[in-house]
């Protein structure tokens, strides 16, 4: 249920009662997507779509945190090894 | 697909394994709340990978599964009206009832119909003035913003043919009956990532703090869930307690503040019946008494609905983290997702059809 997909925003606009709406593309398959809740956000990033609302902006430097964490705990594990 | 593909790694997800038993020198019971986060971790195998002294339990985060009977039973009832077009997530549609599920109102004539989003309800109850559209609004925090723009919207637009039958429960007051209770076996947690990108994690740190607990936010790919893992069990390693955040790509620590905002404006914490677990105080949410011409059990006369549950279920200690799936006499037996006694059997985010789709054969 808490399901989020991650899309990329390709267009922004505002439907008939002011809320902020917006075409995001998942892999091809594009969809309307309310942007209410990320009024951050421009075309060209991407967000986690979850029930046709974008709650989060993806953050592109903390998307690389995962694989920072695995070298550095990696090269903990050597640094015991060797000493 | 960028965001997705590069958490699927399976050469990285080895390393992490091998940091993860390089740095476990103890038993260790871990507890991922969302049942999202329990089908990535069954279906990619991630708990063989662990090292035997790491339990992975697996949580009650799963909205479908713990809605209470007698609000399905009450869906139902509304479902059944000639007036109603009543709508929903796919998810809800085959949860046994009492008597019948969704779907089986939709085979006898009913007007029962699947939605992708709560503002497809909205636009049904516009293109359909003579019917009354009521959206089945369940989910945790993170769909608490569709639903309260669902309402806020039909409010905006004069709509007064649209209602939510709202289930809507909490993840803290839920963490917080789980490690208060006798015979807590859990040391740390995985915290639902998209709870946390709606609510942030601030909630969290007193939990953690009280109970001495590690919390980490974690993401819903293996690496995430890899690392989520590490995370907690370093902590536990090292004696330490508090929130850490491994889903930063997408949490901070205040969260969506716009859509706690709304949330804030439409719904009010209340008191909530968990399925399968029982009443957890201030663990919901209900619509706010501006909004109660939305809410459905005010709108429709339900007094008459009583529920029963099946014997042979024990969904209760399943979502508990007390016992697993295949652990049930009824699990691919009796009880199968073509032929559901529970909600944890449905769901997608269901443990039992998490063990019945990935681990049968084994």
């Amino acid at each position: 249920m808490c399901l989020g997909v991650p899309g990329k925003v390709e267009s922004i606009e505002e439907d008939t009662t002011g809320v902020r709406m917006g075409k995001v593309n998942f892999m091809g398959v594009k969809k309307d997507v309310c942007l209410a809740y990320v009024p951050e956000v421009q075309v060209g990033d991407y967000v986690i779509v979850h029930v046709g609302f974008a709650i989060s902006k993806l953050d592109e430097e903390e998307a690389l945190e995962v694989f920072e964490y695995l070298r550095q705990m990696s090269e903990l594990d050597q640094t015991t090894d060797n000493g | 697909m960028r965001f997705v593909d590069e958490y699927r790694s399976e050469a990285e997800a080895q390393k992490y394994a091998q940091v993860i038993r390089r740095l476990v020198t103890r038993p260790w019971t871990i507890m991922e709340i969302c049942g999202g986060q329990t089908h990535t971790l069954i279906k990619f195998g991630i708990d063989h990978l662990l090292p035997e002294q790491v339990t992975l339990v697996h949580g009650p985060g799963c909205p479908v599964c713990v809605t209470p009977l007698e609000l399905i039973d009450k869906a139902i009832a509304i479902a059944r009206r000639p007036e109603v077009i009543f709508t929903s997530f796919g998810d809800m549609l085959r949860v046994p009832g009492s008597g019948m599920d969704l779907l089986s109102v939709k085979a006898q004539g009913g007007d029962v119909r699947m939605v992708y989003s709560p503002l497809d309800a909205v636009r049904l109850a516009q293109k359909h003035p003579d019917r009354e559209v009521v959206f089945f609004a369940v989910g945790f925090e993170t769909t608490a913003p569709a639903n309260a723009m669902a309402v806020w919207q039909a409010r905006q637009l004069g709509l007064t043919n649209f209602s939510i039958l709202c289930a809507h429960v909490l993840v803290p007051p839920a963490i917080e009956a789980i490690l208060s209770a006798p015979g807590n076996l859990v040391q740390g947690f995985l915290a639902a990532g998209h709870v946390c990108t709606v609510m942030g994690y601030w909630e969290y740190e007193p939990i953690a703090e009280k109970y001495r607990v590690p919390i980490v936010v974690t993401g819903f790919e293996p690496l995430d869930l890899l690392q989520g893992i590490t995370m907690a069990l370093k902590a536990l390693e090292e004696g330490r307690w508090g929130v850490e955040n491994q889903y930063s790509r997408a949490v901070t620590r205040e969260g969506n503040v716009p859509a706690q905002a709304l949330v804030q404006q439409v719904f009010e914490v209340c008191d909530r019946t968990w399925r399968g677990i029982g009443l957890i105080p201030q663990s919901g949410y209900r619509l706010r008494p501006a909004f109660r011409a939305f809410d459905a059990e005010h709108r429709f006369d339900l007094a008459s609905v009583s529920a029963q549950e099946s014997p042979l279920c024990i969904a209760g200690e399943i979502l508990q983290g007390v016992r697993k799936p295949h652990q049930c006499a009824a699990f691919g037996t009796a009880c199968t997702p073509e032929h559901p006694l529970g909600a944890p059997m449905v769901s997608s985010e269901g443990a039992c059809a998490a063990y019945y789709q990935y681990r049968r054969a084994a």
